[in-house]
């Protein structure tokens, strides 16, 4: 299977997760009210997530042909995405600024004039076309990297907070291990070691973060084991199995969203350093800032390029970082009071 | 006290002994030896010619010790030679590394002293000033500020800060350092050199760091201590100088000893664009030629830094706060 087909599966299976979460959500008081009081209180950000998220879908679902490619062959044999169709052919030749009608550098007459926001790049590529599909792996580097950090923290922490003793030692041991190498290092390090591919960075990212969420479901289950229905669930019989999936896990729920809101803008800040050491994921808005060195001491300096990969990241980011304040507030029952 | 310290520095040494078990697996079981010598000799290497590179760069032993032979193991050369810091020789250029280390730190120290200082003053005096107007329109500015500080990536600080202070208005040199500062006296090139790194330094971390001190702060006020000492009569200023400040500092202290360490690798962007001869340059390098060698003695050496600091906070919260007890 191809890997665009693949994508389009992952797609189907998001809207359908999407879907299911909704209406989960709706169904519990709890979650209702949360959802109701982020949305109330910043709605700015959540629009602002929503058009990234819904980018990134745009950019994910892709097919071949239906498409005037020209005389390029090999573009006719390669999927397009929906969103490049949306944007419609904007091939230029070389540089040209924002919304010019001649390139940069030889002054000829461009293919669509006018119609180029933040202007091309060194392959005439459309630079708000690629800012745009930056989305796509900012979003793929966070939620990858979660799928593979929480379930990792979870696994390791519940049982080191439920059980104590033997596995509570080794757990702490392996977290202080980890967390008394430098991230930035340890993240070289991997990504060095094992190759440079957007699964490895993920892997990589995974491996630097999770030990924070592990600390807290670990703590967290140090005090939700000694709760009432924890020992009256015990009193009837549970076995220490239906305790964890019954009563124990489904209490780190709030723990889990809270993280993965406030650990994604990490991770995508993280990628953009890796990016620039080379070690980035194609097409990411690190390697267009990373690229950008080159161009800003170009004379006169080409300065979209870094800017429209820096809009992108920026307007992320802040409403991720809003959104993050939100969420926690609304969903942390330490901070809930006081609010 | 001195069984505490003990304790707390066995616990060190044996997390120390796991992190050279992870450095081991990173870069000798994930990137075997014949691939390192593969990157390092070109994909058409032949057998003989790794065979040839693996003996000059003491690669040519088996991995992990067994029970037949328990001696000769790379994992035995790793540990040996790591723990008596006796670093060889860089893989790609020979150079001895223990040597390159300690000509880079000076530089490193250089950039980083003046950035941790100001840093961390400027954000327990922007975060008080924050919180003395807590819940004010101040406040809500102050945090929306930091917030936008956090959301900027730390490239674009840097690209940016050189193309319109360096580039355009030419108040300060791109890139360059003075190594020979101690032998021709020149503070004032060193000085020009280092402001705009230190400055973007500080300009990266300071909206978090200032948040994060603020809800500290704001956590702190609403206390009891604070209304009793407010009923004794003591003024506002007072009350945030002599008593919130001194009670926040438990998780300031965390965090600031903590983020010691991290100032030779956090600056890892700020020496490779400023050009700033340091550890931080030194990493960058050998990222970029695959140097194993290198990379994992740096590893090495942050993580025992990290370790060392640790202790030391544990150990300074017994300063800081009397309720802390050495258990």
């Amino acid at each position: 299977m191809e890997s665009w087909m693949v994508s389009n599966l992952v797609v189907a299976v998001l809207l359908v997760g999407g879907a299911w979460i909704a209406v989960a959500v709706s169904r519990h008081d709890i979650w209702r009210a949360a959802v109701q009081q982020v949305w109330k209180r910043r709605p700015g950000a959540v629009l602002v997530v929503c058009v990234y998220v819904l980018l990134a879908l745009l950019d994910s679902v892709a097919w071949r042909g239906n498409v005037d490619t020209g005389s390029d062959v090999v573009a006719q044999h390669e999927a397009v995405t929906l969103l490049e169709r949306l944007f419609g052919d904007a091939q230029e030749k070389s540089y040209s600024a924002p919304l010019a009608d001649i390139e940069f550098y030889d002054h000829s007459p461009l293919k669509h004039p006018g119609s180029h926001l933040f202007g091309t790049d060194i392959l005439g590529g459309d630079v708000f076309l690629m800012t745009l599909k930056g989305a796509r792996v900012a979003l793929l580097i966070g939620g990858l990297t979660s799928l593979i950090a929480i379930p990792l923290a979870l696994l390791f922490g519940i049982p080191a907070g439920y059980f104590g003793k033997r596995i509570d030692d080794v757990v702490f041991f392996i977290m202080s291990t980890l967390a008394s190498i430098p991230t930035l290092l340890l993240l070289i390090s991997i990504t060095v070691a094992l190759g440079r591919s957007t699964l490895v960075v993920c892997f990589a990212l995974a491996v630097t973060s999770w030990v924070g969420f592990c600390r807290i479901a670990r703590g967290e289950t140090m005090k939700l084991r000694e709760m009432d229905y924890v020992h009256a669930a015990r009193l009837m019989g549970a076995s220490e199995t239906t305790i964890i999936l019954r009563h124990i896990l489904p209490n780190l729920m709030h723990l889990v969203v809270i993280t993965f809101v406030l650990m994604f803008s990490g991770l995508v800040l993280s990628e953009a350093v890796l990016a620039w050491l080379g070690i980035g994921v194609n097409g990411s808005w690190g390697l267009m800032i990373a690229k950008a060195k080159d161009e800003l001491s170009r004379d006169p300096a080409v300065w979209w390029n870094v800017g429209g990969a820096g809009v992108g990241l920026f307007g992320l980011l802040l409403a991720v970082n809003f959104l993050g304040d939100a969420v926690r507030d609304a969903l942390d029952p330490r901070t809930r009071k006081e609010s | 006290m001195l069984a505490y310290v003990l304790r707390k520095l066995a616990y060190g040494g044996l997390t120390v002994l796991g992190v050279l078990l992870l450095i081991f697996v990173i870069f000798f079981a994930m990137a075997r030896p014949d691939d390192v010598a593969r990157r390092a000799l070109g994909e058409k290497a032949q057998g003989a010619q790794i065979e040839k590179w693996k003996a000059k760069h003491g690669y040519d032993k088996p991995l992990w010790p067994t029970l037949a032979k328990p001696g000769g193991s790379l994992l035995q050369a790793h540990y040996v030679s790591l723990l008596s810091f006796e670093f060889g020789n860089s893989d790609l250029n020979d150079s001895p590394i223990g040597t390159t280390i300690r000509d880079g730190m000076g530089a490193s120290l250089a950039l980083t002293i003046p950035m941790f200082l100001s840093g961390l003053v400027l954000g327990l005096v922007l975060a008080l000033f924050v919180a003395f107007f807590r819940e004010t329109y101040i406040d809500t500015m102050g945090v929306f500020l930091c917030v936008l500080g956090m959301s900027v990536s730390i490239l674009i600080y840097i690209i940016g800060s050189q193309f319109v202070f360096a580039k355009m208005l030419r108040w300060f040199p791109i890139s360059g350092f003075d190594t020979d500062v101690i032998a021709d006296g020149n503070w004032n090139l060193l000085l020009r050199f280092l402001a705009l790194p230190v400055t973007v330094g500080v300009l990266s971390s300071f909206g978090g760091d200032t948040r994060f001190y603020r809800t500290v702060f704001v956590e702190e006020v609403n206390r009891d201590y604070v209304r009793t000492a407010r009923a004794k009569g003591a003024g506002e200023m007072r009350v945030m100088l002599r008593h919130v400040l001194r009670n926040a500092m438990i998780p300031i202290l965390t965090r600031v000893v903590v983020a010691i360490p991290f100032l030779f690798t956090g600056s890892l962007l700020l020496e490779a664009f400023f050009g700033i001869p340091g550890l931080g340059s030194i990493t960058v390098d050998a990222i970029a030629g695959n140097d194993f060698s290198v990379l994992r003695v740096m590893v090495y050496i942050f993580a025992l830094l990290f370790i060392l600091a640790q202790i030391a906070t544990d150990i300074s919260y017994t300063l800081v706060d009397p309720r802390v007890r050495l258990e």
